[in-house]
Parts: structure tokens; C-alpha cells; sequence
């Protein structure tokens, strides 16, 4: 069954082989005149000012992160059910919508307590 | 040795690689990039003992989702990123336990499970793992949907410490100018926010 | 193995090379259809009708400085788009792009891997690929790619789980993980006789649902407020130049190609078709070809939506992936999994297709119905009740009035 993967691994070397390839001609054959301004961060033509370690960020990003980590999960439980739902039968439909509906309780609370806002 | 367990000892040996690099690594970031590969370097492992959906699933998970998870936490909060942070002063304990830790299991795993071939071993199919989790198991996994709403409802209540509008964006400016924001009736919340919020005053109250 | 070893090295050149054409392809079509739409057009020069644009353009990308800014954090700003590449590149690993063919007395399918767990490995893939997108804008330690990098990673994982549960929809239809099992239940329909199968037309909802995330997870107009260039300059590719740059151009043009691909073949049929009645020797062509007009036709979709649609606002957007598309496509899958499990009592053909009509209604009613609500309702609400401004003769309760009052004060 691993044997399977083996054009994976070969396809891997191909594009990794082609993109790194890319990169080493692209630096070989270019120029290279590094001068201050190349090497200053982009502020649309002004002196760089914002220091990222400053920068501060809204918690919505990391409550996405989060809840995309928890529907991940559900939607993997999905796919092995979605296999043998037809061995399993009603009795497997029944069981999968209770899982869904907790999840989609605590889904409609969280979009009521305004988690997902402003997102 | 078979090239089945030669590729096995590869995968094993970049797992352990980046995961020595996770814990002796300088620089907060890479220590969670080598996070990630360690995880895809399990999701290998797996993916030569023959179980290919375990393998996937840890892929789009672990990597896809817990240690996206990691990366924006490192990247969002203020956490001192570069090379003058963390270093703990437990380094030579913390070998000791590990090296201990890592004995006892192979003095245990070796003589259980040595000398067997890993081209045998072979992983269970899609339909064995959906029979065993929804026919058999079936109240374990009804009980773990009620922990992934525990951990909904966590995250939820740990990113809003009040009631009434959500974070947005913290403006740096706005937090310098203390004096602007000292009468606000509703405050705007930020991640890791414990320190400068201080630096603004009584107003609002916490 | 029971082939030779040059079926397997056949097989992924093949593929590897036909969608790297066809991305090549895309990027002077792109050019010519916009422009078009625009009463420009396009591209004319290099070659007839321009098209050897692309080629002309890469071979510049090479000769071009690659200047690393000074305060990028090396290893990691050079990887990022690497893993975009590949990542774009691994995903084509399971579609195939027809039937079998037969070369030198060997039988071999066109495709470079058909796993057991096919569809599950193009969403390892998808995860995979945001990875380029965050490493990139925090890589450059500088605030546009930090926030565009964020933003636009933020966007594509939240449609990944739409994408996600509107496959489930497909696995429940087919029954089975396995790519070439989705493509045979797409045959012939179980529902009308001698229509074809596409699990378009059973699965409507959740090939709406599956679009919508195609285009917002490649980051396309009008979901692409994430790079937008008069937003965040180009957001997580902002500090790129040269061949790096032109590493995420390829990659997000390799991933228009790569989710034309898939949709195609997850639900419109992948290489199936009518051959015709032709002889095998000659109808070997023919699969691929539908293949290549399926995925050609939604590829014209993509670059359709870029030149007619306004752009979509950010919190619009996620309300979008978040409040409506993954409700629906939630629910769709337990609405398919009732209906397959009423097939499988028996219960006639009729009724079936009556009761799936009904279903599917019903869904695109709430989604017109709820849908512009739910998205519009949240954030065009007044903020907050409106700051009470004291009384003059009170005693000021905030400096706010008190420098009003300095101010108008004669």
C-alpha cells in the first residue's frame, strides 16, 4: 500500500526540483546591487516607522484559528462516516446529527455572543 | 532490512531530528516550524505502517490546524520573538527525564516488538475505523462532540472578557495618546493586553 | 509493483507537464479575456494573438534582481513560496485526466497516484498551502505582509472547512474516499435515465457551496481583499521581487488551475463523456478531452468573476464563509446522507427526485432569504449606543467635552 505513494514522492522531487531550480537560475542569471532603499521595508515611499514587535493584533484572528481547528475536526468525522453510512443506516444518520447538532448549538451560541464579528 | 524499513528509519530519523531541533532551537518561530514538521514527520510514520487516512488526517489536523494555531498566537501576541527569549534553567533535568523517559520505552518497546518486518504491518481500512468509531464506540464519540463544545465555548469566552461589542483592531497611536481613551465607555480588546492597559488609567475600570 | 517503472515516471510527467501548460495557458488568457471585458485588448504582440506572453514574461522573471530586504528573516521568507509551489503542485496528484491508455502494450490510468484516500489528500493539501501565505507576510518582518498575510490566511482557512463539508456531501453521494469511485458514480444518473450523473445536479447546494469556497480559497476576485493593492500594497507578497515573486504569481495561478481540476472532477464528471461510439484505439483521446473543456470552462468562470465583480469587504466575506456557507453545506450533508439511506429502502425513483427538489428549495430559500441578513445585518448595526454628552452646566465628565468646550469658546 506505501508503494502507492511512490509517484507522490517522485512528483514531490519533480516541482521541488523545478522551484528551487527556478530560484538558483533566477539568482545566478540576475543582477545583484543591493542599495539601502532596496533593502528598507515598503511603507509606500516613506521611512519604514511601524516596528512589528509594536504591532498589535486583534483576537479575531486567533478565535478563526481556533474555531477552524474545531470544525476541522468535525468535518475529518465526516469522512469515515460518510464511507460506511450505508452499513450503519438510520442508526448511523441519527448518530451523526447529534454530533452535528451539539456542535451546532455551541456554533449559534457563539455567533449570538458575537464571536464572529467584525470578522 | 527490507527498503520498506529503511524508508521507515528515514521518516523516523527526521521526525526525531526536527523534534530535538523543536526543543534546542533559539528562535521561537523556527522551534514551531519544526513543530509542524515533526507533526508531518508523524503523519509519515503512519503513512508507512500502512495507515494512510491516520496519515492524512494528522496532516490536516495536527499540521493544518493545531500548529496553524500555534504559528498565529506566536505571530499575533507581543511573545518575544528572536533570540533573547526563553531560556530555561531546568535544560539539565529536563535531559535527564527525557533520556530516562526514552530508556524505559525502548527498553520496553525493543524486546516486545523488535525483529518483526514493518512491510507486514498493515493499517486498517476506511471502513474498519468508520464501523469501529460510529457502530462500536459510538458513546465515546457522542461524549467527545461534548468536548469539542467545551472547547468552542472556551475559546469563545476566553477571547471576550465582557459583554458588548468584540476586539478590533488596537490601534498603536490610539493607545500611545493614553489620554483620548481614559473615557471610552467600552473598551477595545486586544490580545495579550494585561500590561498597557494599565498604562491607560482608571477610566472604563476592569 | 506489477508495472514497469516507467509507467509511474510516465504517469507524473504527464500530469506534472499538462498543468503546468495549462497554467501558463491561464495567465495569457486571464490577460486577454479581462482585457476584452474591459474594451482593451490584451496581450498582441509576442507571438499570434500575444500567447507566447507568458513565456516571455517568465524568461524576464529570471533576469530580474532578486533583492532580499534587510530585515527578513531568511530561511523561512525563502521557503514560504517554495511551499506554495509544491504545495500547489502535490494537490494534481490525484485527479486524473482520463481513462485508461495504453502505451507500448502497458494499461495504465492518467493519474499519478489514486489513493484510497484521494479526496482526503486534496484537503492535506489546501491546509498545506496556507502555510506559504502566513510564513511569507510574518517572514518579512514589516507591517503590510504581516496584516495582508494574516488576513488573507484567516480568509482561505475559513473556507477550507466550507470546501471541506461540501466534499462530505460528494463522499456520502459516492460512498467511497477513492477518486476513480466518485468518477464512475458519475456515469449515469441514478435520478433521470440517460442524463449524465454529474453530482452537480443531486448535490446543487453543495457545489454552490464548494464554488464560492474554490474562488475565496484561492484568494481570487471578489475575494481577494487580502492582496489587494489598494489596501495593503500586495499584502503578504509585498517584500517579494524577482523569481520569488514570480513563485507566488505561479502558485496562485497553479491553484485556480488545481480547484478547476478538482471541482470538475468531484462534481461535474472529471474525464466522463460520450465517446461516440468511436474504436478504442482512437477514443482514448476522447476523456481527456472532456476533462480539459470541463476544467477549461470553469477556468473562463474564474477569470469571468475577476472582471465583473466588485470586490467583497473583509468582515462581508467572513461572514460569508462563516455564517452562511458552512450552515448549509452542514446541513446539506445530513440532507444527502437521508436521501441516500431512502434509496437504499427503496423507496421509488419519484418520490426520491420529488422529495430532493423540495430539499433543495428549501435550502436556497433560506440561503436568499437568510443569507444577505445574516451577512449584512451584524455589521451595519450602529456600533454602540451613542456617547451621552453631558449637560454644559454639569461638571465635565470627560475631557472629550471639556476640549470641545475649550474650543468653541470664543
Amino acid at each position: 500500500m506505501l508503494s502507492e505513494y511512490l509517484p507522490i514522492l517522485l512528483l514531490f522531487v519533480i516541482a521541488s526540483a523545478f522551484a528551487v531550480g527556478s530560484l538558483v537560475v533566477s539568482s545566478l542569471v540576475g543582477p545583484r546591487a543591493p542599495n539601502p532603499t532596496k533593502l528598507a521595508a515598503y511603507e509606500s515611499g516613506n521611512e519604514p516607522l511601524a516596528d512589528v514587535k509594536g504591532t498589535r493584533f486583534s483576537v479575531k484572528f486567533y478565535m478563526v484559528a481556533m474555531l477552524f481547528l474545531i470544525f476541522d475536526i468535525e468535518a475529518v468525522f465526516l469522512y469515515p462516516w460518510a464511507v460506511v453510512l450505508r452499513e450503519l443506516g438510520w442508526f448511523g444518520l441519527v448518530n451523526m446529527t447529534v454530533f452535528v447538532l451539539v456542535l451546532g448549538v455551541a456554533f449559534v451560541y457563539e455567533i449570538g455572543r458575537g464571536g464572529l464579528e467584525w470578522d | 532490512m527490507t527498503a520498506h524499513d529503511l524508508v521507515f528509519v528515514i521518516v523516523g530519523l527526521v521526525t526525531a531530528v526536527s523534534a530535538i531541533l523543536v526543543v534546542t532551537s533559539r528562535h521561537l518561530m523556527h522551534a514551531a516550524l519544526y513543530l509542524a514538521l515533526t507533526l508531518t514527520g508523524i503523519g509519515g510514520v503512519f503513512l508507512v505502517l500502512g495507515a494512510g487516512f491516520i496519515a492524512l488526517v494528522q496532516v490536516v489536523v495536527y499540521v493544518g490546524a493545531v500548529a496553524v494555531l500555534f504559528l498565529f498566537g506566536l505571530m499575533l501576541t507581543r511573545a518575544p520573538i528572536g533570540r533573547e527569549a526563553l531560556d530555561s534553567q531546568n535544560r539539565g533535568l529536563g535531559l535527564a527525564v527525557a533520556g530516562a523517559l526514552f530508556v524505559l520505552l525502548a527498553a520496553l518497546i525493543i524486546p516486545a516488538f523488535g525483529g518483526e518486518s514493518t512491510a507486514e504491518v498493515t493499517g486498517p481500512t476506511i471502513e474498519a475505523i468508520g464501523i469501529a468509531i460510529f457502530a462500536d464506540w459510538v458513546l465515546p464519540f457522542e461524549v467527545l462532540s461534548m468536548l469539542l463544545l467545551a472547547a468552542l465555548i472556551g475559546a469563545i469566552l476566553l477571547a471576550r472578557r465582557e459583554a458588548g461589542e468584540s476586539g478590533t483592531e488596537a490601534e498603536v497611536t490610539r493607545i500611545e495618546m493614553g489620554e483620548a481613551l481614559a473615557d471610552e465607555p467600552d473598551r477595545h480588546e486586544a490580545v495579550g493586553t494585561s500590561a498597557p492597559a494599565g498604562e491607560l488609567g482608571a477610566g472604563g475600570g476592569r | 509493483m506489477d508495472q514497469p517503472l516507467w509507467v509511474p515516471i510516465f504517469q507524473t510527467l504527464v500530469v506534472f507537464v499538462y498543468f503546468l501548460l495549462v497554467t501558463a495557458v491561464l495567465i495569457w488568457a486571464e490577460r486577454r479575456v479581462v482585457a476584452r471585458m474591459q474594451h482593451r485588448v490584451g496581450p498582441n504582440r509576442v507571438g499570434p494573438f500575444g500567447a507566447l506572453q507568458t513565456l516571455v514574461d517568465g524568461a524576464k522573471m529570471f533576469f530580474k534582481e532578486d533583492p532580499t530586504p534587510g530585515m527578513v528573516n531568511n530561511p523561512v521568507y525563502t521557503i514560504a513560496p517554495l511551499v506554495g509551489v509544491i504545495a500547489g503542485f502535490l494537490s494534481i496528484a490525484v485527479i486524473p485526466l482520463g481513462f485508461d491508455v495504453t502505451l507500448f502494450g502497458e494499461t495504465f490510468p492518467l493519474v499519478v497516484a489514486d489513493l484510497n484516500v484521494g479526496v482526503l489528500w486534496i484537503l492535506a493539501m489546501g491546509s498545506i498551502h496556507v502555510y506559504s501565505v502566513f510564513l511569507a507576510g510574518w517572514s518579512s518582518n514589516s507591517p503590510y505582509p504581516l496584516l495582508g498575510g494574516i488576513r488573507s490566511s484567516a480568509q482561505m482557512v475559513s473556507y477550507e472547512i466550507a470546501q471541506g463539508l461540501a466534499v462530505a456531501s460528494v463522499v456520502v453521494y459516492a460512498g467511497s474516499l477513492r477518486i476513480s469511485d466518485i468518477i464512475a458514480g458519475q456515469q449515469t444518473s441514478t435520478l433521470i435515465e440517460g442524463m449524465p450523473g454529474w453530482y452537480a445536479i443531486p448535490l446543487f447546494p453543495a457545489f454552490l457551496v464548494f464554488v464560492i469556497g474554490m474562488v475565496a480559497e484561492a484568494g481570487r476576485p471578489p475575494f481577494d481583499l487580502a492582496e489587494a493593492e489598494g489596501e495593503l500594497v500586495g499584502g503578504f507578497h509585498t517584500e517579494y521581487s524577482g523569481m520569488r515573486f514570480g513563485m507566488f504569481m505561479l502558485a496562485e495561478f497553479m491553484n485556480v488551475v488545481t480547484m478547476s481540476a478538482i471541482v470538475v472532477t468531484l462534481f461535474l464528471g472529471g474525464p466522463n463523456g460520450p465517446t461516440f461510439g468511436l474504436p478504442d484505439a482512437i477514443a482514448w483521446v476522447l476523456p481527456i478531452l472532456w476533462f480539459s473543456l470541463k476544467m477549461i470552462g470553469f477556468i473562463f468562470f474564474f477569470i469571468l468573476l475577476r472582471g465583473a465583480l466588485p470586490r467583497y469587504r473583509y468582515d462581508r466575506l467572513m461572514s460569508l464563509g462563516w455564517k452562511v456557507l458552512i450552515p448549509i453545506a452542514l446541513v446539506w450533508v445530513l440532507v444527502t446522507a437521508g436521501f441516500v439511506l431512502l434509496a437504499e429502502e427503496g423507496i421509488a425513483t419519484t418520490v426520491r427526485l420529488v422529495l430532493a427538489g423540495a430539499a433543495g428549495l428549501l435550502v436556497l430559500a433560506l440561503l436568499v432569504t437568510a443569507g444577505p441578513a445574516r451577512l449584512a445585518g451584524a455589521s451595519d448595526r450602529p456600533k454602540r449606543a451613542p456617547i451621552p454628552t453631558p449637560a454644559p452646566d454639569r461638571a465635565p465628565a470627560s475631557r472629550h467635552v471639556e476640549r470641545d468646550r475649550e474650543e468653541v469658546a470664543p
